[in-house]
């Protein structure tokens, strides 16, 4: 396996510029390719799903129940089988792709924003302010997620939008972390001291001069963190408390196809196996931008 | 060392208290809580009796103070579907998802740490790239899915082991392997990366230029100091083993706490799920405690101000 994956130790050959060394280290990097070329492709399927998926992933077929990959009926091929009510597993695993994405992408987007800014104000300001927002994190944090995560889709019913705000309430607390993690370290260096004596604003300060700064965290934290959350969207769905059906997910299909396990292995094979890669590509993204922008991120 | 003790036990029971406040608000969030305990075909009549019957109609705060005083007697009613006290049911689960979890916990010490740590020794050789590259994987299989693969390869396909059950050790085979995969991977390559770090210091280098053999130098000098960020992982772990046995439980119909609770939710039993909540999430809470103190005895470096 090749080291850069494994290993974390940035490249002193790289370029200075972030964007070059990012590229010059894809070239090199078969594993960063393919985590890249994976996450290129589940974004393809979720975007184009309407266009890529052979057959209208509802359509339902009771005489082409249960039916194994490859098997064709009036001329179509349904290349990974169909499900208990004859509907293409294909289709549906495509377009299984959309509720991932768009959770695993709309929570990191509101957990990272929400968590800049609290980590930028906790880590500038200090004190009370600090104190305040620290503890809130601590809160958090010291909750059992999945648990009360089941507890308020429970009670307030399941949707997609529900799953977004409950993982996104959790999320942010490990940008706001790392952000003041680094601001702390930023205020005292010399260019913000010489901004803030020659008259800078601390809105100046903060979102011109700091914010650039932690950027590179973020990304690596987003990207570290996308497979997980694709994985807690699929469990959630899986115990039936995910974005409700008809709307195919992956932990749906595999939650659909478990009562079929003894005579239809793949239905619960293929929406499994897309988790897996997905998972696989963004933890492979997720080193590779570590081990280039962020190697002591390694360490927390 | 005293004061951040109890500074961190106040600490614990205020976390303790607003999960219960979370508990009991949740009820509430949804509006109506006998509108949500109720079937959908539920009459007006039903409604307001069991309104009545749980207190519902008096203030706010006179049924918060109801609750907390039954919540500390470990009173959350009774359950809807059982007919018994919603914390006794769940204690008699407890057995088996503690029996899950720390088998999965010890599967995963036992086997991540030392091939995590022979990986470091064996730096860049085929086992190292090998054991890795398996641990890459095993930390993107999401078990449910590897659970239900395992039924598929062991159960239906070898049949060799049970897909259910309970009672005798072989039951807990694919359980334990399903909720310990994860943790194991993880476990294995930060043990890998601590143990390189720790290995390229210079007391390693001095000590093995004074002769002393690998296996000394590996068990005396560097295990105890890469030890500190690996027990904070193990207790995070022990706890999130326990709150998180929920999807193994469902998948192999495992009787525990978890698979209750998610049973519960289904049925809106929420005595059960308000009961289960607040026991993990105090196991959770109280790990926590104890891994801090923890670090003080294997750091002594850690202030604690």
């Amino acid at each position: 396996m090749n080291e850069k994956v494994l290993e974390t130790e940035v490249d002193d050959e790289l370029p200075s510029n972030k964007g070059s060394r990012l590229l010059e280290s894809l070239k090199t990097n078969p594993f960063a390719i393919a985590g890249v070329s994976i996450l290129l492709v589940v974004l393809i399927c979720a975007l184009f799903s309407p266009w890529l998926a052979p057959i209208d992933p509802h359509e339902q077929v009771l005489n082409r129940a249960m039916k194994p990959p490859m098997y064709e009926q009036d001329g179509k091929v349904f290349y990974l089988g169909t499900d208990h009510l004859g509907r293409d597993l294909l289709s549906r695993v495509i377009y299984g792709a959309r509720v991932s994405l768009i959770v695993g992408i709309s929570a990191t987007g509101i957990a990272g924003s929400i968590g800049l800014f609290l980590g930028l104000i906790s880590g500038y300001y200090g004190g009370v302010t600090d104190y305040i927002i620290m503890r809130m994190v601590d809160f958090v944090l010291s909750f059992p997620f999945i648990l009360l995560a089941l507890a308020t889709i429970a009670i307030l019913q399941p949707s997609l939008w529900l799953i977004v705000v409950l993982i996104a309430f959790r999320q942010w607390t490990i940008y706001a972390r790392i952000v003041r993690g680094n601001v702390l370290a930023i205020r005292e260096s010399e260019y913000v001291t010489s901004t803030r004596a020659s008259g800078g604003s601390d809105f100046r300060i903060i979102f011109k001069h700091i914010l650039p700064n932690v950027l590179s965290p973020i990304i690596v934290i987003a990207s570290l963190y996308l497979g997980r959350l694709v994985v807690i969207e699929s469990g959630l769905s899986f115990l039936g408390l995910g974005v409700p059906p008809p709307t195919p997910t992956w932990g749906g299909l595999l939650a659909e196809g478990r009562s079929y396990l003894y005579v239809s292995w793949w239905i619960v094979t293929f929406p499994g196996l897309a988790i897996t890669i997905t998972v696989l590509g963004a933890n492979l993204v997720g080193d590779w931008l570590r081990n280039v922008l962020d190697p002591r991120l390694r360490a927390r | 060392m005293s004061g951040f003790l109890v500074r961190r036990l106040i600490q614990s029971v205020i976390l303790l208290k607003c999960v219960l406040v979370f508990v009991f608000l949740l009820l509430h969030l949804s509006g109506d809580p006998a509108r949500v305990m109720l079937p959908d075909d539920a009459t007006e009549a039903d409604i307001a009796q069991l309104r009545n019957e749980m207190g519902l109609d008096k203030p706010l705060f006179t049924q918060y103070v109801i609750y907390f005083k039954g919540a500390l007697r470990g009173d959350f009613g009774e359950s809807f579907g059982h007919g018994e006290s919603a914390f006794k049911i769940v204690l008699e689960h407890m057995p088996a998802t503690i029996q899950l979890a720390s088998a999965a916990f010890i599967f995963s010490i036992i086997i991540g740490l030392p091939i995590g740590c022979i990986a470091a020794i064996k730096e860049n050789t085929f086992y190292d790239q090998g054991v890795m590259a398996i641990a890459v994987i095993g930390q993107a299989i999401p078990d449910f899915w590897l659970g239900l693969m395992l039924i598929l390869f062991f159960s239906v396909h070898l049949q060799w082991l049970p897909p259910f059950g309970y009672e005798q050790w072989i039951h807990l085979i694919m359980p334990m392997f399903t909720a310990a995969m994860f943790h194991t991977a993880r476990l294995a390559r930060l043990m890998r990366s601590e143990m390189l770090e720790v290995l390229r210091q210079d007391y390693i280098v001095t000590a093995r230029s004074k002769g002393v053999s690998e296996i000394g130098v590996v068990f005396s000098h560097a295990m105890k100091n890469s030890s500190i960020p690996i027990v904070t992982v193990l207790g995070i772990d022990l706890a999130l083993t326990l709150g998180g046995t929920v999807i193994t439980e469902t998948v192999f119909a495992w009787p525990g706490v978890g698979r209750l609770t998610v049973e519960a939710i289904h049925e809106r039993d929420f005595p059960i799920v308000q009961a289960a909540v607040f026991l993990l999430a105090s196991i959770f809470v109280v790990i926590n405690f104890i891994v801090d103190i923890l670090y003080v005895y294997l750091d002594p470096r850690i202030e604690y101000k």
